[in-house]
């Protein structure tokens, strides 16, 4: 491949790509990406690969492996272009009939179809799935139709076009400009706006300068900018070189966690074929510009997520924050201007770029402007990514899209933010999805994990889960995280386990004001969080907790009991041949009876006694009835006439 | 070097380009209190004892002052009610580590901090750094270092450094607020194993 040297050229070259590919072959979309993969996808691949193969179809059809499609919940998903059918949990053994059936007879095989859990409907079409029905999929859009490996399959649904059109029909204050107008805010926590940050470093004096994507997303349950780099990473290239043109800078990095192995591959690839065809590396496009982009990997720190602890690990250095009061955009990697933005925002840019900043404000609210993807994990009927504009209801989102709680269960709160953001409850689901209105309610948007929590969820369990991943994470150099941190997560842990003390709230009130308004960095500050939320919404379960040693959720282990209804117990053995500890005596027509000094409280009866007796129950803040008299416990068979 | 003119406690302080606060305060003899500050050494910013209020153009926001740069007109305090509630409670948090320090029990009547109010850990280091820093800054040795992560970081001397460097120097025994007693221990105990 010889550089592409003009707009003029590019053009040429996309007409080619594009007229060598005809929109009406068919065309099988396999999703490949870590979740696909995780259940299977690799083997589907191979499987389908061999039928058309088998079956001559060699030339006939394209098998184009992408990256995630967002709905990890029933994948392997593939769909099949042009007529949009989508089939799911696709196994090997389908493959055959996918090929003979659907792309040599156009016949649906309707048992792989999307079932609507409500009216029972198949559905053919993936856009009128209401998982995706409901989303604005303006950045994620393209990962479902790309192959990432490929920059030709980039090309054709216009890549680089944005790069194009700033190189030569935009100054890059003009760009910057774009940006400012277009009030894009950072995505990866603190919603600072990213034009303004731009303009820092382009102002600044100071010659070399730096343009660096955050993709060291650590969250526990948030996968979104590893998605994006898996799947379309040329977008991310694109839109890091555009800011790189803005800011007047000439060297880029990317940081990665190395445990995203699939992003590094696809990134290091991208990178390669970008600066084979021109589009990273000296004179892009034949512009003049010159920009390079390196690939770090993180070794796996939490609070290298954080910008000037990821600055100093850049450097080769511990990744420690660093003291500085100074902003990184100007003072950041090797203390020069340096502009770090993580993976969804530099995402945006090529769109931005492209359509203009007043395209992109028609989505959003005032404050937050065009759309966020957001990993809807938990108790969530359909967990996935999912893309929506900003605005958007939390319950929409949870109810619309997620398709709302399994197995008939309440929802409790919804946690967003990270392990630093806070749960939001049920009264306050009407809230729209943004920056501020997130903050406002003790929670925040952080980079976009959203785990949805049901009735057996304890609040108090959920903070020192969060607790204890920070204070596993905080690299320990201030005083307010690491032993702030160490005596929370103490404190949470008595609680949980009903040695909660009269005055442990306050002890972690001032724990909590000490982080917030002392800690060095935005992960310390935030630290408390977890815990300010659950105690904002859910005051009653910390009291619970101390006072009354009882968990409302019926969770925490030490603070439960189960117990056998002897009115409800049939005696059927289930529960007392599947108990781990021999905790369960009884016998066929002997009631059975849990002996509390032997059950480790693991819950194997049950989940296993059962529905239609449900004996078992569990019991928290009360003692556990006596059993009854053994002569009692004897279940007469009623004689057959 | 320009001339900085701010406001200390009500103060007025002339300062110069470059300097902290803390340093501007203790250059007209206002006290801060501070364990890992140490004016050889780098500005750390670890322990955040030496937190105070600023406000500049209307906002106010607590920031640590051995870090902090001095600004033009900027408004320092530094105690307020916020302020010693906070390094009452970083007190107590060190006072887990180390109860009988005596530079901790000093600060620890002036700001009410209770010793016993956090269940004790079983370490008397409170991670200054002071011993780190000073080998590598001052010494240029890097006999002593920080190992590991978060709670579970601790000091440790290198044997193979330490038994050149360390029996002729132990510079920074004095510089320990807990005493010298943990360095001296740790030192002992890389150089016998």
């Amino acid at each position: 491949m010889s550089r592409i040297n003009s707009p003029a050229e590019l053009d040429e070259f996309r007409k080619n790509i594009l007229s060598e590919r005809d929109p009406n072959k068919p065309c099988i979309t396999l999703c490949a990406g870590s979740a696909c993969i995780a259940t299977g996808s690799g083997d589907v691949a191979l499987s389908l690969e061999a039928e058309i193969v088998k079956q001559g179809l060699r030339d006939k059809v394209d098998l184009r492996k992408t990256g995630c499609h967002g709905y990890c919940e029933r994948g392997p998903m593939i769909v099949i272009h042009p007529e949009e059918i989508s089939y799911f949990q696709v196994q090997p053994k389908d493959a055959a009939e996918i090929i003979s059936e659907t792309i040599k007879e156009k016949k649906i095989i309707k048992r792989l179809l999307y079932t609507d859990p409500d009216t029972k409907e198949k559905i053919v079409k993936e856009s009128e799935i209401p998982f995706y029905k409901h989303q604005e999929r303006l950045v994620f859009g393209s990962n479902g139709s790309i192959d990432p490996k490929s920059i030709d399959d980039y090309l054709a649904i216009g890549g680089y076009g944005a790069l194009k059109k700033a190189l030569y029909d935009m100054t890059p204050e003009s760009v910057l400009e774009e940006v400012k107008k277009s009030n894009l805010r950072g995505r990866g926590g603190g919603g600072f706006p990213a034009g303004r940050k731009w303009e820092g470093s382009r102002d600044d004096p100071e010659p070399i300068k730096y343009v660096i994507v955050n993709a060291d997303e650590g969250d526990p349950g948030a996968y979104m900018d590893r998605s994006l780099l898996e799947g379309n990473p040329h977008s991310i290239l694109e839109g890091l070189t555009l800011g790189a043109y803005a800011i007047g800078s000439h060297e880029g990095y990317i940081y990665v966690r190395q445990e995203y192995p699939l992003a590094v591959e696809n990134v290091l690839l991208a990178i390669k074929t970008a600066e084979e065809y021109g589009f990273l590396g000296k004179n892009i496009l034949g512009s003049g510009f010159d920009f390079e982009v390196k690939v770090h990997q993180g070794a796996g720190a939490f609070v290298c997520g954080e910008s000037t602890a990821l600055m100093t690990a850049l450097e080769g250095r511990v990744g420690e924050p660093r003291p500085k009061y100074i902003r990184s955009n100007i003072k950041g990697f090797w203390e020069k201007p340096s502009v770090l933005n993580n993976v969804e925002t530099w995402a945006n840019v090529p769109l931005i770029i492209n359509k203009g900043a007043d395209w992109f404000t028609q989505y959003g609210t005032e404050g937050s402007k065009g759309t966020k993807i957001f990993s809807l994990v938990g108790k969530i009927v359909n967990t996935g990514l999912v893309e929506v504009p900003m605005g958007m209801p939390l319950k929409d989102i949870i109810y619309k899209i997620g398709g709302g709680i399994p197995n008939g269960k309440k929802f409790k709160a919804v946690q967003t933010g990270g392990p630093s953001g806070g749960c939001i409850p049920e009264d306050l689901l009407d809230l729209p999805v943004g920056f501020d209105e997130l903050t406002k309610a003790g929670s925040m948007m952080g980079s976009g994990g959203m785990i949805v929590m049901d009735e057996d969820t304890c609040m108090v369990d959920v903070a020192r889960y969060f607790i204890a991943f920070l204070t596993d994470e905080s690299c320990g150099k201030c005083v307010p995280c690491r032993e702030g941190l160490r005596q929370m997560l103490k404190i949470l842990t008595r609680i949980t386990e009903g040695k909660g003390r009269q005055d442990d709230i306050q002890l972690l009130k001032d724990l909590a004001e000490t982080a917030k308004g002392a800690a060095l960095c935005a992960l310390g500050k935030s630290a408390p969080n977890p815990f300010l939320s659950t105690l904002r919404y859910f005051e009653n379960e910390y009291e619970a907790h101390i006072n009354e040693k009882r968990c409302p959720a019926l969770s925490c282990k030490e603070l439960i009991a189960y117990y056998i209804d002897p009115t409800q117990c049939k005696a059927c053995m289930i529960c007392a041949r599947k108990c781990p500890a021999d905790a369960i005596d009884g016998g066929k027509n002997k009631i059975h009876l849990i002996d509390q000094e032997k059950c480790t409280k693991c819950g194997t009866c049950y989940e296993v006694c059962p529905s239609r007796f449900s004996a078992v129950t569990r019991i928290s803040g009360e003692p556990v009835p006596d059993p009854i008299p053994e002569e009692e416990r004897i279940i007469r068979k009623r004689k057959k006439k | 070097m320009s001339e900085i003119l701010l406001q200390i406690d009500g103060r007025e302080v002339k300062a110069t380009e470059g300097m902290t606060i803390l340093e501007a305060a203790q250059s007209v003899g206002i006290f801060i209190p501070t364990l890992c500050h140490h004016e050889k050494l780098e500005p750390y910013g670890g322990c955040r004892l030496c937190i105070v209020e600023v406000e500049n153009r209307g906002r106010t926001n607590l920031v640590v002052s051995c870090v902090y740069p001095v600004e033009e007109n900027l408004v320092v305090t530094t105690r307020s009610e916020k302020i010693d509630r906070i390094r009452k409670t970083i007190l107590e948090l060190q006072l887990a580590h180390a109860p009988d320090a005596f530079e901790l029990q000093a600060l620890a009547k002036e700001y009410g901090a209770d010793r016993d109010r956090f269940e004790k850990e079983a370490s008397f280091c409170i991670h200054c750094g002071l011993c780190v820093r000073y080998c590598a800054e001052v010494k240029k040795k890097h006999a002593v270092g920080f190992v590991d992560r978060g709670t579970r970081k601790e000091i440790s001397f290198i044997p193979e450094i330490a038994a050149k460097e360390c029996w002729d120097c132990k510079e920074c025994f004095p510089l320990c607020p807990t005493e010298a007693l943990q360095a001296a221990f740790v030192l002992t105990k890389a150089l016998s194993s």
